[in-house]
C-alpha cells in the first residue's frame, strides 16, 4: 500500500499545525479506521489462502496461521482449468477494451468532425442505443450468439461487446472540443482525413483514450453476467470470474485453493491500479460510469 | 483595340476571383475532397456492430416474444401477448420487483451517505489525500464474484469462526447463519456491494468537491460562516447537487441490474431474487423458455429506458456532463 503514497514531503510547518489541531486527529483516526475496514477483506483473502486445513476447520477465529502454507498458490497454478480461465479473461479484457476504444474513437471522430448529412441521425441513433442497458438485453444477445454458433467461445464472449455507444458518445463530446487549428495545420501540410486522424488527432487523444481504456479493462476483467451467459455451462470460454463462481456455488472444500485463486485473479487489475492509478481516477471522474 | 483588350481582361479576372472564393470554401468543412469516403470508413465498423448486435437481437427477441419457444431458437407456436401476460402476472416477477425496492431502499442511501461522507472527510485532510483515496478505491479492483467469495466464506460464514460471528461473540451474541436466515442475508448483500462500489463514488465526489471554487469558502469565511457543518450546508451541498443527482441515478440503475452477488451468494433463495436473476432463471435456467424470456427482457429493457429518459431529461448523461456547460450546449444542439 505504501507504494501508492506520493512521496510525502515533510513540510515542517504545515505538518506541525496539522498534528496540533484536534480536528485533524479526529479526521485521521476516522479515515484510518474506515481504511482498515476496507482492507479487512484483503487480509481475510491472504489469511485463508495460506491457512492449513486444521486452521480452516477451527471453531474459533484464527488471526494468522501458526504455520502459513503457501502451497495453495502452486496448487492453483498447476490447475490447467484455472490457467485457461486466466488466459481467457486476459484475452477478453485486452481485445474487448482495445477494440471498443478504436471503433468508438473512429466513429466519434467522424460524427464530431467530418461533415456529413448522416452525422446527426447517426448520433441520435447512438443516443437511443445508449439508453438500452446491456444487462437487460443479455437474452436477445444470447439468441444471436447462439444462432451464430458462438456459444461457449471467445468470439461470443468478445465480439458482441465491441460496439460501445457510450464510448462513441464520450469520444464525440471529446472531439467537439478538439482544437480545430491542429487539424487545419495538418491539412495545410497536405494530409487528408486519414492522415490528420493518424498523425494529429490520435497522438493528442492518447491521454483521454488511456483513461477510458484502463476503466474498460477493469470492467471487462471483472464482468460476470455476459461471461456466464455465453459460457452456458460449457468449458470453452470460461473466464476467471466464472471459474471462481463455479466453486462458490458448488460448495467446494478446498478453501485455501479457492482464496489463492481469487487472489491470483486480482493480480492483473491490481497491477493496473498501481501503475495506472492516475488514468483510472481520471477515467472515473470524466465518465462517471464504469464497473458493471 | 483598346476596348477589345480591356473586355477580355475583365472577363479573365472575374473567373480568377471566383475560383479564389471557391478555393476559400474548400478549406471550410463540407468541401474537403474524400470527406464522404472518410466519414463512412470511420463510422462503418461501429454501425455494422450496432445493427448486428443491438438492432437485430432486439428485433428478433420482440418477434420471438409472441411465440412459444422453449429450449430452441425456433418459434414453435404463435401465442400473441401470452408471454407478456404470463411474465407480468407471474408472482415471482412481482416479487422480484419488490426485492429490488427493498434492496434499493437500503443500498442507495447508504452508499450515497457513506461515499459522500468519506469524500468530504478525505478532502479535508491536509496531507495523504491521495493515499487514503487509493485505499478506499482499492475494492473497486475486486469483482463481485471475489467479493461474494470473501463475504460468504470469510466475513459472514455461518460458522462460529466467521469474522462477523467472532465479533458478535464478544458481545455474547450466538452465531448467526447469515445467508440462510432472514433478514440477515440483507446485511451480507448490502455490505458486499457497499464495499465494492463506495470507492468509485468517493472518487466521483472528490472530483466534484475539488471543482468547487475555493473563493466561495473564502467569501463565506469573511461572512462569518466557518463552522464545518454550515460550510457543508450552505456551500458544499448546493455546489455538489449535480453530482449528487447523477450518483443517485447511477446507484438506482446499478441496483436494478443487481445480479452477480445475488447469483453467487443466494442462488436458490426466492426471497432475494432481483429482476435480472429472475429473468436469468426463466431464460437460461432449467426451462430455457426463450419466448417468455424475450418478453421479460423487453419489459425490463423498456423499464430501464424510461428511467434513462427521465435521467437525461432531468440530469444529463452523467456527473461529468453536469459540470461541463460546453458539452451540455452541444447536447442540446444535437437534440434539436
Amino acid at each position: 500500500m505504501t507504494t501508492l503514497q506520493t512521496a510525502p514531503r515533510p513540510v515542517g510547518e504545515a505538518r506541525r499545525t496539522a498534528i496540533r489541531t484536534g480536528g485533524n486527529v479526529a479526521r485521521y483516526s476516522a479515515v484510518t479506521i474506515v481504511s482498515l475496514l476496507f482492507l479487512l477483506p484483503f487480509y481475510i483473502m491472504v489469511k485463508t489462502a495460506v491457512s492449513p486445513a486444521a486452521d480452516i476447520a477451527s471453531r474459533t477465529f484464527v488471526l494468522w496461521p501458526s504455520e502459513p502454507d503457501w502451497s495453495s498458490f502452486s496448487r492453483v497454478l498447476e490447475d490447467p482449468t484455472f490457467l485457461r480461465s486466466m488466459v481467457n479473461s486476459a484475452l477478453m479484457a485486452v481485445v474487448l477494451t482495445g477494440g471498443q476504444i478504436v471503433i468508438a474513437a473512429m466513429a466519434g471522430y467522424a460524427m464530431a468532425r467530418i461533415p456529413n448529412r448522416a452525422a446527426k441521425p447517426l448520433f441520435s441513433a447512438t443516443i437511443v442505443v445508449l439508453l438500452i442497458p446491456a444487462a437487460t438485453t443479455f437474452l436477445p444477445n444470447f439468441l444471436i450468439v447462439a444462432s451464430l454458433g458462438w456459444v461457449d467461445s471467445l468470439r461470443g464472449l468478445i465480439i458482441p461487446g465491441l460496439f460501445s455507444a457510450f464510448n462513441v458518445f464520450l469520444f464525440r463530446q471529446f472531439f467537439l472540443n478538439f482544437p480545430k487549428e491542429l487539424e487545419e495545420a495538418g491539412r495545410l501540410d497536405g494530409l487528408g482525413y486519414f492522415g490528420v486522424f493518424r498523425r494529429i488527432v490520435v497522438p493528442n487523444t492518447l491521454a483521454f483514450a488511456s483513461a477510458l481504456t484502463v476503466l474498460g479493462f477493469v470492467g471487462a476483467w471483472n464482468a460476470f453476467l455476459w461471461p456466464i451467459v455465453v459460457a452456458g455451462g460449457g468449458s470453452g470460454a470460461v473466464t476467471v470470474q466464472v471459474y471462481l463462481s463455479s466453486f462458490l456455488t458448488a460448495q467446494t472444500f478446498d478453501y485455501s485453493g479457492l482464496f489463492a485463486a481469487a487472489l491470483l485473479s486480482l493480480v492483473p487489475v491490481l497491477l493496473v491500479f498501481l501503475l495506472l492509478q492516475r488514468w483510472l481516477v481520471r477515467g472515473v471522474a470524466e465518465t462517471g460510469m464504469g464497473g458493471t | 483595340m483598346s476596348g477589345n483588350s480591356t473586355a477580355p481582361r475583365t472577363t479573365t479576372t472575374k473567373p480568377v476571383e471566383r475560383t479564389e472564393v471557391a478555393g476559400a470554401k474548400v478549406v471550410r468543412p463540407g468541401g474537403v475532397r474524400g470527406s464522404r469516403l472518410a466519414f463512412w470508413v470511420f463510422v462503418t465498423p461501429f454501425l455494422v456492430g450496432l445493427v448486428l448486435f443491438t438492432l437485430v437481437p432486439i428485433v428478433w427477441s420482440s418477434g420471438l416474444s409472441f411465440f412459444e419457444a422453449r429450449g430452441t431458437l425456433e418459434a414453435s407456436r404463435f401465442v400473441g401477448l401470452d408471454n407478456y401476460a404470463r411474465f407480468l402476472t407471474d408472482k415471482a416477477f412481482t416479487n422480484s420487483l419488490g426485492t429490488f425496492v427493498v434492496y434499493a431502499i437500503f443500498i442507495v442511501p447508504v452508499t450515497m451517505a457513506v461515499s459522500l461522507g468519506l469524500a468530504v472527510l478525505v478532502n479535508g485532510l491536509p496531507k495523504f489525500q491521495a493515499f487514503y483515496r487509493s485505499v478506499l478505491f482499492l475494492p473497486v479492483a475486486c469483482s463481485y464474484v471475489v467479493g461474494a467469495l470473501v463475504w460468504k466464506l470469510g466475513l459472514f460464514s455461518g460458522l462460529p469462526s466467521g469474522v462477523a460471528n467472532t465479533f458478535l461473540n464478544t458481545f455474547g451474541v450466538d452465531p448467526i447463519a447469515w445467508l440462510n436466515s432472514s433478514p440477515y442475508w440483507w446485511v451480507v448483500l448490502v455490505s458486499v456491494r457497499l464495499w465494492l462500489q463506495v470507492g468509485f463514488y468517493v472518487v466521483l465526489f472528490l472530483a466534484g468537491l475539488q471543482r468547487i471554487p475555493q473563493v466561495l469558502y473564502e467569501a463565506a469565511m469573511i461572512d462569518g460562516v466557518s463552522a464545518g457543518f454550515r460550510r457543508f450546508r450552505y456551500i458544499t451541498w448546493p455546489q455538489l447537487r449535480p453530482t449528487v443527482a447523477a450518483v443517485l441515478l447511477l446507484l438506482l440503475v446499478a441496483a436494478f441490474q443487481a445480479f452477480d452477488e445475488f447469483l453467487n451468494l443466494v442462488p436458490a433463495n426466492p426471497a432475494t431474487r432481483p429482476p435480472l436473476v429472475y429473468l436469468y432463471n426463466v431464460a437460461l435456467g432449467a426451462q430455457r423458455d426463450f419466448g417468455l424470456g424475450s418478453a421479460g427482457a423487453l419489459i425490463l429493457t423498456a423499464l430501464m429506458v424510461v428511467v434513462a429518459l427521465l435521467q437525461t431529461r432531468f440530469f444529463g448523461f452523467s456527473a461529468a456532463e453536469d459540470r461541463n456547460k460546453r458539452t451540455r450546449k452541444n447536447r442540446s444542439e444535437a437534440r434539436r
